[in-house]
């Protein structure tokens, strides 16, 4: 603790000297220390060395089931043979450079409303982009328009499907939670109430008690005739459950915002949704941009669970694919391992682009 | 939001158009067309369903719960056969899920402690290797993981032929984890009413510690006067009972294992899958905590004359509970309603049952409508802890 008030002493001496130094105050400062970082180097000894063995040194890219069985490490010829279906799903074979092309769009769009946090010259842009993007998006997937043939969404699959359910999610669960925030800080006992109950309600339960209601119970509340299928209906349960969630993160956002503010917009004879729009939501949106970033890496993850309402999302085309030939079920570390590395790259950059944007805001305060 | 108010000479009667532009008035009308709408909404949905489920034949209520069930379930901590009625087949899996819950936050805790306070640790080594454990594992979707496991356990493991012993009695297969356990005896009662009495026993001499301290300023030995108390007292309990030594030990009969206490493979992938993937917030929620108490704590106790061992006791965990203790049950309750997901690997959880209750009877408003407030009674009462917890909590300022 008192080591803090002293001023580190400046780096001298030569390379070697400076290393010896630092292991020295980083890894063998005391018994204990000492001990705990043989420990450490043993454990990365045991761990490493089998698993680079298995993963690269003995493994095979063959996408044939022979050469796997041949192969002593592991097998990423499954996910060679199977890559098309694990990223595609179902998808029309000749017609996956839709879904590739649309997600790779959707990626774009993602990315470039995640970078106008940073670059405000962005920030016009961020509605029109979801306002042409989202339609080129659905013209790509489901085509029957321009010579496109038409593929109905019940073949839709693979990482185009997650990508598509969790961001359509955010998109459309943004007004909703604004409103539900607003809701509950609104001083009409009425309208708080019934805001009030939604989020707890949904906050309350698993996303996949959701999922059930939305793929049991909404065919029942629909009149007669009217049907709307499976894809659909388990998007609107992602919008309901994340909206009740960006409600929250939104309401810590209008609660950080000071009271004087709020009487600015009164002072100044602004209506209240004028005092909002022009005083208010600025401040507080600026305020949660990280924590909706969080919530929307999440949803992400939580995009998996349609797997168990039989939708074929990146998890469920993995699934399918070790599925598809009885020789490929035992290559399940590879499938699983593969989707796993995927999700990991996404949400860890997104994870620490969060935690930049909430330094980069904060940088205002610190002077 | 003010409240415009008439300066006190104006008479001006007021027209229509003057009351709404009052904004009570408006209030009230905002309040009304809001209200009447989501009635209109609820009622179309209603009047739709009750036509829907009329044309399906399917009869509303809850009547179903005390048919017969008719189907097994794997795992079952209370007496229960495919004769048995739905609301015990619901208690059933009600219990599962509390029991892969509670395990799931002992574990997860302890895990994400370690994770935690290692991230801290002054070894570089030991710090990184942390960090790479809670960022791997928290950023790969917790159904996946449970897939991983789920797939990994039973290859990993041999037939129940050739089981695993790592330790005597213990056995690996691939079926599952079979422990020994003593044979059901009257003591054991006995030794659980003595832990009871126990605990009643600390308390109050807790409560006479505390009192002795605050008026004489002598501390006592409380940690090791309670474990005396407790160990004491079970033990009695165990040596009255006639101290039965018999265990049912696992061992392999036919084609299968009998005896002993089976662990399944459904609910170790649940398990392990829950827990690792908490255990990573945790870790943060620990870190955040340790972190949040300043330095200035830390040479105030020792200024104090204060130990470093009761100082962390006395000064620095009670304040880093503060800040860690509400985050920390927010992951227990996500660990509560993710554990939902074990419906996707077979383990018969409260959802997993309901599930094929819903398959079975069509009740899927009812059965939805019985997990849904069950989970969500959960929440409530962990909300009211929380409540309760926060005021205990709060810093109490001038």
């Amino acid at each position: 603790m008192s080591e803090n008030a002293k001023l580190p002493p400046l780096p001298t001496g030569t390379f070697s000297e400076r290393a010896v130094a630092w292991s020295k105050k980083n890894l063998f400062d005391g018994w204990f220390n000492t001990l705990l970082t043989l420990g450490s180097i043993a454990f990365l000894v045991w761990l490493i060395p089998p698993i680079v063995e298995w993963a690269i040194i003995n493994a095979t890219l063959a996408p044939s089931i022979e050469a796997c069985a041949e192969a002593t490490g592991a097998c990423w010829g499954f996910v060679n043979a199977n890559l098309r279906l694990i990223l595609f799903g179902t998808y029309p074979f000749e017609e996956q450079w839709r879904p590739l092309l649309a997600m790779i769009f959707l990626m774009g769009i993602i990315c470039g409303s995640l970078g106008a946090v940073k670059y405000p010259s962005l920030r016009k842009a961020i509605i029109p982009m979801w306002v042409i993007g989202v339609p080129i998006i659905a013209i790509l997937m489901w085509g029957g328009v321009f010579g496109l043939t038409y593929v109905q969404n019940s073949y839709w699959g693979g990482l185009p499907l997650t990508l598509i359910l969790s961001s359509i999610g955010v998109i459309f669960a943004f007004p909703f939670g604004l409103l539900l925030a607003l809701g509950r800080q609104s001083h009409m006992p009425a309208i708080k109430t019934v805001s009030v109950v939604y989020i707890e309600v949904i906050r309350g339960v698993p996303l996949i008690t959701v999922l059930f209601m939305a793929s049991v119970m909404f065919p029942l509340f629909l009149p007669d005739g009217v049907t709307i299928d499976k894809l659909l209906r388990a998007q609107i349960g992602i919008i309901l459950f994340t909206a009740a969630y960006l409600a929250e993160v939104f309401r810590g956002g209008l609660q950080a915002v000071p009271r004087g503010q709020f009487e600015a917009g009164d002072s100044l004879a602004l209506s209240y949704w004028q005092s909002m729009r022009l005083i208010i939501l600025p401040q507080a949106l600026r305020l949660v941009i990280p924590p909706t970033v969080n919530s929307f890496i999440s949803m992400f993850k939580d995009t998996t669970l349609v797997v168990i309402i039989g939708l074929f999302d990146f998890l469920g085309t993995v699934k399918l694919a070790l599925r598809s030939d009885p020789a490929w079920t035992k290559y399940y570390v590879e499938g699983y391992a593969f989707a796993a590395a995927i999700f990991f790259l996404i949400c860890f950059s997104m994870a620490k682009y969060s935690a930049y944007l909430e330094k980069e805001l904060r940088k205002g305060e610190q002077r | 939001m003010s409240k415009p108010q008439n300066a006190p000479g104006d008479v001006r009667s007021k027209g229509l158009v003057d009351y709404l532009n009052d904004e009570n008035v408006r209030a009230v009308l905002y309040q009304v067309v809001a209200i009447g709408l989501i009635v209109l909404a609820g009622w179309y949905l209603v009047s739709n369903t009750l036509y829907n489920l009329e044309q399906q034949n399917i009869s509303t209520g809850y009547g179903f719960l005390d048919l017969e069930a008719s189907f097994e379930i794997s795992e079952t901590m209370i007496d229960y056969s495919a004769q048995s009625d739905y609301a015990t087949a619901l208690m059933v899996g009600l219990l599962n899920t509390v029991k892969v819950s509670l395990l799931g936050i002992i574990l997860c805790t302890i895990i994400g402690t370690i994770f935690g306070v290692a991230r801290l640790s002054s070894n570089w080594i030991v710090r990184k290797l942390a960090t790479v454990y809670v960022e791997t594992f928290r950023n790969i979707p917790v159904l996946l993981q449970l897939f991983f496991w789920y797939a990994l356990i039973p290859s990993a493991f041999p037939h129940p032929r050739d089981a695993l012993e790592p330790l005597p009695g213990v056995l690996l297969t691939s079926r599952g984890m079979y422990l020994p356990v003593p044979e059901p005896d009257n003591a054991y009662t006995l030794m659980t009413i003595a832990a009871v009495i126990a605990c009643v026993v600390i308390y109050f001499v807790r409560k006479w510690a505390k009192k002795r301290q605050d008026a004489t300023g002598q501390p006592f030995p409380m940690l090791l006067a309670g474990i005396g108390i407790f160990v004491g007292l079970v033990l009695a309990a165990y040596l009255a009972g006639g101290a039965p030594t018999d265990m049912s030990m696992p061992a392999l009969k036919g084609f299968n294992i009998q005896g002993g206490y089976n662990i399944s493979p459904e609910f170790m992938a649940v398990l392990i899958g829950l827990t690792v993937y908490t255990s990573t917030y945790v870790a943060e929620v620990v870190r955040s905590g340790i972190q949040a108490v300043p330095n200035g704590q830390w040479e105030a106790a020792d200024s104090l004359g204060i130990r470093r061992s009761i100082a962390l006791r006395k000064v620095i965990l009670p304040q880093s509970m503060r800040v860690a203790i509400p985050p920390l049950t927010n992951q227990y309750l996500n660990l509560t309603k993710n554990s939902s997901l074990a419906v996707a690997v077979g383990y018969p959880d409260l959802v997993s049952v309901s599930n094929t209750t819903m398959n079975q009877t069509g009740q899927a408003i009812e059965a939805i409508s019985i997990f849904m407030s069950i989970y969500l009674g959960l929440s409530l009462l962990t909300s009211l802890f929380m409540n309760w917890f926060n005021k205990k909590m709060a810093l109490v300022e001038r």
